[in-house]
């Protein structure tokens, strides 16, 4: 569990826009440990999506690093610098779950097709009837019936459709899987469902996930980490439990404090930020929640704050995370 | 306590080539004056149709409201003729739709837009209504200034204040909040929320809040609605649901929601699915997904029962055991 498989240095992503460069992913580093699920949150517009994109090169980065352990030796493969060839290769251990499963999936291909089509992609059966076999199996991991093997995507809902979406992820055998809200779009029990699914399967086969999600109590239930972002920018990387009992970041401690709780009776200091996230465009050389930050100080207009480890395993990117810990 | 609204045994069906979509049946449901009310269910339990329901706002066809009586300040709405809907829309009667994004009119500027609401109903000249219009826009906490914008140069959360500016401009007696912050970011959620607390004292109007969130139905609301498959299942104060749900349904979705404070390896899910509102199972709705069903609950079609005072449940068995002090 304490492997380090995935580690990401300096990772930016800029999008040349009519305005100026926005700044999706501005210098972000981190590591992701083998077997865990790394929980992502973030607002809509903080960079998590992009981010998840960059990790497995859906997107190619501005510039930084994404290093993947090699499966043989100790060695590491640079992922935003891996060649056409190194890259077809990786397709098949690192994949994505999408968020939403009404457009993720090609409206015009069976269930059966749709699952069968990373396989023929990739050339991994030559016999038919092996093929006919994986398929089925994939579908009885994440609990298709087969009956729905002729089924086409608009005659499921949204839970049967995810399943098909997570199926095709699982279908080349990845150790290394990003899930983009991949419950956001289902209601709550359908979405317990999923939930469950994906624990399963990463006990079964201990898949590394990275977890989107702008649903706090969603990925407290998920991650073994969590690190949330804001603007492109982690801002708090922690393990779960010590996120949600001693958040040290301003904004984490708001983004809690914010959630509706489906419980009477709980007293809580509800931190309501003013106004809105500013724009990712040209961002200012500062700490960028310095705007709506009820502590912020003349040195928060100024100098931005470095990721530190203020606990073991606890970073945090606030000038005064150390005072406001004592 | 007078019931401002009094909805009574609502049927609403839609026609479609596979059949007969039963999207609301049998309902019913009273509202008093100053109260709120959360309405909660799952996608295509029928909160939505409800709501348009009571607003006459059906599209027809497909849909058809076939039987009941929306008992609305002691009139039947459902007698109504057009003309005096359009009367009662906005003025007695306002919305709050889910997405603020496509609920305003994209080319023009939010003042006029409020005005428009405000001179629908109210005598007053065009410099009044505007003046109006910048006086709610400061209400819901957007200065006076912003008045002549467009809702492109607003944000979701700033939009759905301009929408709700609308929805008070004439100080409705009913507002139906349609999943009000569902689009929004959490912290911008809250900000809406708060608002909308603060607005709910202020106005004294009634509301009934759609949402799939229980965490938000215990932020504003006193009573709730429990909606599955087109019927309400459960209703009582907020107190006694959160406290102790008694239908099997509303037990189901408040385990399957994942808790904040605590750890749990599996989370306990309601097995299979909504049923399918062309072809919904004979007696309990609920009955093909029930741990406790029994046969009696394929034929009869369980009625609301009161289990304590104010706390009803569809659900004979659980009401019985409930009284007898067991577990549920």
């Amino acid at each position: 569990m304490s492997e380090e498989y995935i580690r990401v240095e300096n990772l930016k992503k800029y999008f040349a826009t009519k305005r100026g460069m926005l700044h999706a992913v501005d210098d972000v580093s981190f590591t992701i440990k083998k077997g865990e699920t790394l929980g992502l949150v973030g607002e809509s517009g903080c960079g998590k999506s992009t981010l998840g994109r960059c990790l497995i090169r859906l997107l190619d980065s501005t510039s930084g690093k994404v290093l993947l352990k090699n499966d043989n030796d100790d060695g590491y493969i640079d992922i935003t610098k891996a060649s056409p060839r190194e890259m077809k290769a990786l397709r098949k251990r690192v994949q994505i779950v999408f968020q939403d499963p009404y457009s993720c999936l090609n409206p015009r291909l069976s269930v059966w097709e749709l699952i069968a089509e990373p396989l023929i992609v990739n050339n991994v059966h030559s016999d038919k009837n092996e093929m006919r076999k994986r398929v089925r199996s994939l579908m009885e991991t994440v609990g298709l019936a087969e009956r729905l093997e002729n089924s086409y995507p608009h005659e499921l809902d949204g839970g049967r459709r995810q399943r098909i979406g997570i199926a095709r992820s699982l279908a080349l055998n990845p150790e290394f899987i990003v899930l983009d809200e991949p419950v956001s779009a289902l209601d709550v029990c359908i979405q317990a469902q999923i939930l469950n699914l994906l624990n399963d399967l990463q006990r079964e086969f201990s898949y590394t996930y990275v977890f989107i999600s702008h649903n706090l109590s969603v990925v407290r239930h998920v991650s073994d980490r969590i690190a949330v972002m804001y603007l492109g920018q982690i801002v708090e990387l922690s393990e779960y439990k010590e996120l949600f009992s001693d958040p040290l970041h301003p904004y984490t401690q708001a983004l809690l404090s914010a959630i509706p709780l489906a419980k009477l009776d709980v007293q809580r200091e509800r931190i309501i930020l003013e106004g809105d996230v500013p724009s990712p465009i040209e961002p200012p050389n500062a700490c960028r929640f310095a705007g709506r930050c009820r502590y912020a100080k003349d040195i928060c207009r100024t100098t931005p704050p470095a990721l530190k480890e203020i606990l073991p395993g606890h970073f945090t990117a606030c000038h005064f995370a150390k005072e406001q810990k004592q | 306590m007078d019931n401002m609204l009094d909805i009574r045994n609502l049927t609403i069906h839609y026609e479609v080539e596979s059949g007969t979509v039963h999207a609301v049946e049998g309902l019913n449901l009273t509202l008093g004056r100053g109260e709120s009310l959360g309405f909660v269910g799952e996608t295509g339990a029928g909160k939505t149709t409800t709501a348009l329901g009571i607003m006459r706002l059906i599209p027809n066809p497909p849909g058809k409201i076939k039987s009941g009586e929306i008992i609305f300040d002691g009139e039947n709405l459902l007698d109504k003729s057009e003309a005096e809907m359009r009367k009662i829309r906005g003025e007695k009667i306002a919305m709050i739709f889910q997405d603020p994004m496509t609920s305003l009119n994209p080319v023009m500027t939010v003042d006029k837009q409020i005005a428009e609401m405000i001179s629908l109903h109210k005598k007053v000249t065009k410099s009044e209504a505007l003046k109006l219009a910048g006086d709610m826009l400061e209400l819901v906490g957007i200065r006076r200034e912003r008045m002549h914008d467009y809702p492109h140069q607003f944000s979701g959360g700033m939009k759905q204040r301009v929408v709700i500016a609308i929805a008070l401009a004439c100080d409705p007696e009913l507002l139906i909040a349609d999943e009000p912050t569902t689009a929004l970011d959490v912290t911008i959620q809250a900000q809406v929320l708060e608002l909308m607390k603060e607005l709910k004292q202020k106005f004294s109007a009634s509301m009934i809040l759609i949402t799939h969130d229980l965490g938000i139905v215990a932020e504003i609301c006193d009573k709730v609605a429990i909606m599955y498959a087109g019927r309400v299942v459960e209703y009582a104060d907020k107190r006694s649901l959160y406290s102790h749900p008694i239908h099997p349904y509303t037990r189901g979705l408040f385990r399957s929601v994942p808790d904040i404070d605590e750890d749990v390896d599996e989370l306990p899910v309601i097995p299979g699915l909504m049923p399918d509102p062309v072809n919904l199972p004979s007696g309990c709705a609920f009955h093909p997904r029930c741990s406790m069903a029994t046969e009696e609950c394929a034929k009869v079609r369980p009625e609301m029962q009161e289990a304590e005072p104010g706390h009803f449940a569809a659900c004979p068995f659980c009401v019985k055991k409930f009284m007898n002090g067991e577990a549920l």
